[in-house]
């Protein structure tokens, strides 16, 4: 008997062992997918059926050629195996070679349990569907069945009135004045104050600024702070929220204040 | 010859609600959850309830060509099986009938330990389970439920009221134990051990 040659008829494939070793190294067949001990059961009938043939008495004994067949079937059969077990388990593979023989065998025991209870599931399933062989019933999507309206509290009209009422006011024009906001320039606060203090010598912040708006107040803020990191001015301020007192300072005069003044 | 209507139902005063009920099973063609045909039969729970014993008195195997049952969480009506053969001879076997065991397999462990992903029936069965799933889901069997929450999470599957419905099950709650499906995993222990023990010496 060539083991190559023997036929196989499994879910995921059919066709002679070598065909398939040879789809499987090809990459063209999933071996995943490929039922081994479909191909020993195949290989074990093969051997049975021929012994039966050749004494008819369904003995055991093996010829030589038999005996080669099956060292050759079980050097693939491995191979095969050990290929699908790396494909299916790959991380776990190398965890799996760290267990000790006990544990190893446990962890496999646990396995084999939970596939046997599967199959006898499935065992259970397939009678269930023997039974139920005589039921009918009419299958498929439900396009006859109504749509259920589910009913919602109960509604006064005239609040959904006053509630589109005021759906239906036009709402208030947004403004967009802050879009126009102009900054004035530091340079004519700078300017200012220097005038200002080029006729005294101190002046109150917030009496100089009590006209301003906010923004103007803001940039002259920004206009005394640049006069103090001039050294032009000194500030003070007694308390937080005191007036705030801008001093000139005395100890020389940059031409700028004389152009100020001249001016 | 006189004309007279068929009279099949008995007085009862649910009689309209039972009509009602009776035609509302008949127009849908998966079970109605009994908040459905309360919704649409407009009535009372316990009224719809009381309607429901009695179309199931009146559509009983033996009674009538068309029996009532509670199935895959609703209620449907079914030919009766005395009507089975005749119904054969109507329709091809239904595709959700013919199952291979790779595929009664994946059921079991889908109904089972589901929601679940391809990977973890791969671990169970030892065989890639991708083929066997589209088909269930093809089928209608299997319906994807969401993503495992792991990174890359892969899908998840369960199985669909169409199940329930082709193995005659009110609810999942009426398969047998996993527990009680232990055939002989002692002696898979005692052997496995026994050659661990080889190993070890």
């Amino acid at each position: 008997m060539r083991v190559a040659e023997l036929e196989l008829d499994l879910e995921a494939f059919e066709g002679p062992l070598d065909l398939l070793l040879t789809l499987v190294l090809k990459e063209e067949i999933d071996l995943a997918e490929i039922d081994v001990a479909g191909i020993v059961l195949a290989f074990i009938e093969e051997m049975l059926g021929r012994d039966r043939g050749e004494d008819g008495a369904g003995g055991c004994e093996l010829g030589e050629s038999d005996l080669e067949a099956c060292g050759e079937f079980l050097v693939l059969v491995s191979a095969l195996l050990e290929l699908k077990a790396r494909l299916l388990f790959d991380d776990e593979a190398a965890e799996l070679a760290e267990l000790e023989p006990e544990e190893a065998a446990e962890e496999l025991a646990r396995r084999l349990a939970a596939y046997r209870r599967t199959k006898e599931a499935a065992a259970w399933l397939a009678s269930r569907l023997e039974q139920e062989q005589d039921r009918f019933f009419r299958l498929g999507p439900a396009p006859l069945r109504p749509p259920i309206e589910r009913p919602v509290a109960p509604q006064d009209p005239a609040a959904l009135v006053s509630a589109l009422r005021v759906l239906a006011t036009p709402p208030e024009a947004v403004s967009l004045a802050h879009m126009a906001l102009r900054y004035p320039p530091l340079e004519q606060f700078v300017q200012r104050f220097r005038s200002l203090l080029a006729g005294r010598s101190r002046f109150d912040f917030e009496n100089e600024l009590s006209e301003l708006s906010r923004v103007e107040q803001a940039v002259a803020f920004l206009a005394l702070l640049e006069l103090g990191r001039l050294g032009e001015v000194s500030i003070n301020q007694a308390a937080p929220f005191a007036p705030i007192r801008v001093e000139r300072r005395n100890k020389e005069r940059s031409p700028a204040w004389k152009s100020a003044r001249s001016a | 010859m006189e004309e007279r209507p068929l009279r099949l139902i008995t007085s009862s005063p649910l009689d309209a609600l039972a009509r009602t009920v009776e035609a509302l099973l008949v127009v849908a063609s998966a079970p109605l959850p009994l908040d459905d045909l309360v919704a649409a039969a407009d009535d009372d729970l316990d009224r719809v309830e009381a309607a429901l014993r009695l179309v199931g008195e009146r559509h009983s195997e033996g009674r009538s060509g068309i029996v009532l049952e509670h199935v895959a969480g609703g209620y449907a009506l079914r030919a009766s099986r005395e009507a089975a053969r005749a119904c054969s001879r109507l329709f091809e076997r239904p595709v959700q009938r013919s199952l291979s065991q790779a595929a009664l397999e994946t059921l079991a462990i889908v109904a089972y330990l589901g929601p679940c992903t391809r990977p973890e029936i791969t671990r169970i069965r030892g065989v890639a389970a991708e083929a066997t799933v589209a088909n269930l889901l093809e089928r209608g069997l299997v319906a994807e439920a969401g993503r495992d929450d792991a990174p890359g999470g892969a899908i998840r599957y369960r199985v669909t009221p169409l199940f329930e419905r082709v193995f005659g099950l009110a609810s999942l709650a009426e398969l047998p134990r996993l527990d009680d499906f232990d055939g002989d995993v002692e002696t898979i222990r005692e052997r496995l051990h026994a050659v661990a023990d080889g190993r070890g010496a």
